[in-house]
């Protein structure tokens, strides 16, 4: 009997204590069947610009909103002083970005640089996703058409004045502050200088960035251009350096490449100057974001 | 004696299981920032809410993805920049509510709620009022209410502050059935 009575107590004591525990109880419910529900995450903000410096990355304007990009290079360094290091001299990109559908974004450009048009596409293939997609990976096609006049070669026709440059990019946001982006590119020209020159060149390009802030990244990328493949000119592997820095619907990116070019088959295949010449181009993108939702 | 013991365990296990919990996985939570150059509006339609009214209770968790922007860009700086939702993944509040809820007779019951918010990693003791509405069986919570960003250590950095306003407007709409 006195055993039951005990018993009676501990019951009362235990429903008195799960009574006034109930506030923690009634979160780890909700937890549980959160954890239960739960999809799996877009990953998202993999890169902060849709460059990595030259390199389009896999970020692409959302849909419904525009994108104003300027890409900008100084001389090179070795100018020296009379040419205060390059900064008397610029080439410029103006390029126009547009998200027609959260997959699928359009692009012009024109650049200084042999006065050259570009058309281009960027296409999302797979979104990284937690426990689901390992990587993002997207298409981008890029059209360039120079339209700088040589009086000494009337043979440059239209055909002759237009390339094409596929890239696909791979990239894997590793943490919040790491990611890498590996980016197989093909190139066709329907003009070369030389037979020994290929019409068709491939490369690989390797970047990413790290996050030393929340809204700044350095970032690198370098382009390797395998051997044989351009042989008139003397070319070198493409490598920039720089630093994004995000403030609300601008990014502004600080950049030393030893490209001139920010394009396709510019900075790919017709890097002419080296680091370690001092042959490094200074330069800035900046990107506004315009959207035409509500 | 021996007969009354069990009867009387009998009434506690009765009232216990009596205890009606009121449950939804798709409750609201809106927060809304206006300032004369932009203003911004989330959303979350997927909100987990508990409400205990025989003991005053309730519980709220959120995930910060969760929450939609009208713009992607927004959306995109809001997860990365401000509220850092891989870091903090979740939204949650526990706490109680003070006032009489009648859940068998239907109509709308002005309560005060109290309790803990975490949020960016920061729990910081709430009071605010809130209704909770009797209808078909079914128990609504609503409350709107304003919360400082500041309050939980997240930052609006110099060069939007005039975008973001340093007070959001919140409002909680959440539908609970039996559970």
């Amino acid at each position: 009997m006195h055993k039951l009575i005990r018993t009676t107590l501990f019951l009362m004591l235990l429903y008195r204590s799960s009574a006034s525990a109930q506030d923690t109880t009634l979160l780890n419910l909700l937890n549980d069947s959160l954890s239960n529900h739960h999809q799996p995450d877009v990953v998202t903000g993999t890169f902060k610009a849709t460059q990595i410096i030259n390199t389009p990355t896999v970020q692409a304007p959302a849909k419904r909103s525009l994108q104003f990009l300027i890409m900008h290079r100084f001389g090179r360094l070795n100018e020296g002083g009379y040419a205060l290091f390059g900064l008397d001299n610029a080439t410029i990109r103006f390029g126009l970005d547009y998200g027609i559908t959260d997959w699928l974004a359009v692009g012009v450009g024109r650049s200084s640089l042999e006065k050259t048009y570009d058309g281009s596409f960027k296409l999302k293939l797979l979104r990284q996703t937690t426990g689901k997609i390992p990587v993002s990976v997207s298409l981008y096609e890029l059209l360039t058409y120079t339209t700088l006049r040589y009086s000494d070669k009337p043979f440059l026709t239209s055909r002759f004045r237009t390339a094409y440059t596929s890239q696909l990019l791979i990239a894997k946001k590793i943490s919040s502050k790491l990611s890498l982006q590996l980016t197989p590119a093909f190139m066709h020209f329907n003009l070369v200088k030389n037979p020994a020159d290929k019409n068709n060149i491939w490369e690989i390009g390797l970047g990413g960035r790290i996050k030393i802030t929340k809204r700044m990244s350095i970032n690198a990328e370098y382009n390797y251009l395998p051997d044989n493949q351009v042989v008139t000119d003397r070319v070198y592997h493409s490598l920039s350096l720089g630093l994004d820095i995000e403030t609300g619907g601008h990014v502004f990116q600080l950049v030393f490449s030893n490209s001139q070019g920010m394009i396709g088959p510019y900075y790919l295949a017709k890097t002419m100057d080296r680091w370690g010449k001092g042959g490094i181009f200074f330069g800035f993108n900046i990107s506004r974001s315009f959207s035409f939702k509500k | 004696m021996k007969n009354f013991l069990l009867l009387f365990l009998f009434t506690l296990a009765l009232q216990k299981s009596h205890a009606q919990m009121y449950l939804t996985r798709n409750g609201y939570i809106g927060f809304f920032s206006k300032t004369p150059l932009e203003n911004v509006i989330a959303e979350n339609r997927q909100v987990y809410a508990v409400i205990d009214p025989d003991k005053k209770n309730l519980a709220f968790v959120s995930l910060m993805k969760g929450f939609l922007f009208a713009k992607e860009l927004m959306q995109e700086h809001f997860n990365e920049n401000y509220i850092e939702s891989d870091k903090y993944p979740k939204a949650s509040f526990t706490g109680n509510f003070t006032g009489d809820v009648d859940v068998k007779t239907e109509g709308v019951y002005p309560v005060q709620v109290n309790g803990q918010l975490t949020l960016h990693g920061i729990t910081k003791p709430i009071q605010v009022p809130a209704t909770i509405e009797v209808h078909q069986g079914k128990i609504t919570g609503k409350s709107d209410f304003k919360l400082t960003p500041a309050d939980f250590d997240i930052k609006i950095p110099s060069i939007v502050r005039e975008k973001i306003a340093s007070q959001m407007d919140v409002h909680v709409l959440v539908e609970c059935n039996p559970k």
